[in-house]
């Protein structure tokens, strides 16, 4: 039987009204022991006001090489930007 | 009220008093929830309904440009309704439920899209005046006291510039056209300027759910505060490109350094709210009909994940 612990990804809202953003991973036995290592490890400052853990192996990922139409900006679509339409003389705000 | 629920509700209060977010996990007053579900979905139920009378000229717009623009628009408005329910998501109801609300009418959606696009100049008008009257209130909503919700607006903010200025863009082209084409713009801002102010709700005293929505900071400027800044900003961009704004009691207060304007016809207002708008019953039931004649996608979407679950069981069976 395997001693290794499982590998838990860590995601922590540095304040109310912000996203959940990554910043690192750890080992912990469940979910519980996690957040308690998370906390720990990640927000001793109050660098955190809230944190999300999550099993890394339920995070299914994607990449800029795995399909090249995920991620194309899509350049030629200039008319997307709102710098695109020039506004007539007079109108300052849009 | 118990001392632990007074404790929830001043701890819930201090954080409205000091413009702290209220996020999912945190404890709410059950009004604050109910007013943010209803609030929220209204919301994304418009950004998904107001495809509607866009739609209407995709296939009619005057050049391959126009439609690629057009169509570039309806796509954001339908990834807006989707961060708008998924935000609705967060306090406890389904999608499902959401959108039954929608179907049998105990949820709204902004009353404007009962309006008909008759003209190709009506989709200038709409990205002009209802894009325009929208940012004004949803600029206020990036600082609404739901985090969820502050969020969502945040990333519709950046995309709605796009869509006020290439509707603008529409009416100065129209507006510098022949003179068939500036009566065609000057037609269609006279059809929609006054439903793009009955967006802002009610008077602030006759509006139902505001004084509560405002000290809960979930609204943090008044409908008629957004009313007036509307047309503030909107008038002199009509001036601009010779449109009159079909309003004779239109005219620039120095005093208050902003436009007095005539009394909206709110007989009419109420009219939509109701059902009995223009288009009320043919929105809903498009909507419908597409939820229906989509169901077979999601029926084989969920037997297509139920066959693949079944089939790794298999495998992993020694």
């Amino acid at each position: 039987m395997s001693t290794l612990t499982k590998l838990y990804e860590v995601f922590v809202r540095g304040k109310r009204g912000l996203d959940h953003i990554h910043v690192g991973s750890l080992h912990a036995e469940d979910a519980e022991q996690a957040l308690e290592y998370a906390r720990e490890t990640y927000i001793r400052r109050s660098e955190g006001a809230s944190i999300w853990v999550v099993e890394s192996r339920h995070i299914y990922a994607s990449q800029e090489s795995d399909v090249d139409s995920f991620y194309d900006p899509m350049d030629d679509k200039p008319y997307r930007h709102a710098a695109n339409y020039t506004l007539p003389e007079g109108v300052e705000n849009m | 009220m118990s001392e632990a629920t007074e404790d929830l509700v001043s701890a819930f209060e201090e954080k409205i008093a000091a413009e702290e977010r209220i996020e999912p996990k945190d404890w709410m007053p059950e009004g604050y929830r109910k007013n943010l579900i209803r609030q929220m979905s209204q919301h994304a139920h418009s950004e998904v309904i107001g495809m509607q009378p866009e739609g209407n000229w995709l296939t009619r717009a005057p050049t391959l440009a126009r439609k690629a623009v057009l169509m570039a628009k309806i796509q954001d408005e339908a990834g807006h309704g989707l961060y708008l329910y998924s935000a609705t998501e967060t306090l406890g109801i389904t999608r499902e439920e959401l959108v039954e609300a929608l179907h049998t009418g105990a949820a709204k959606y902004a009353s404007i899209f009962n309006y008909p696009s008759l003209t190709w100049a009506d989709i200038g008008a709409i990205g002009w005046l209802v894009d325009g009257a929208a940012i004004v209130n949803q600029i206020s909503l990036q600082r609404t006291s739901y985090g969820p919700y502050a969020r969502a607006m945040v990333r519709i903010c950046k995309e709605e510039s796009f869509h006020q200025r290439q509707g603008y863009q529409i009416m100065v082209s129209l507006a510098r056209g022949s003179a068939e084409q500036k009566a065609m713009a000057q037609d269609a801002l006279n059809r929609w300027w006054w439903p793009s102010l009955m967006m802002f709700g009610p008077h602030d005293g006759e509006s139902a759910h505001s004084a509560q929505s405002m000290q809960w900071k979930i609204k943090r400027i008044s409908n008629d505060e957004a009313r007036q800044k509307f047309i503030d900003q909107t008038v002199p961009q009509a001036e601009i490109i010779g449109l009159e704004i079909p309003d004779p009691d239109l005219q620039w207060n120095p005093d208050k350094n902003g436009y007095d304007f005539g009394e909206i016809d709110w007989e009419e207002f109420a009219q939509v709210v109701s059902g009995n708008g223009p288009c009320n019953r043919q929105r809903l039931e498009q909507h419908q009909g597409a939820h229906d004649r989509g169901s077979w996608v999601r029926e084989a979407a969920a037997a297509y994940a139920q066959r693949n679950s079944e089939s790794s069981q298999v495998r992993k069976q020694p």
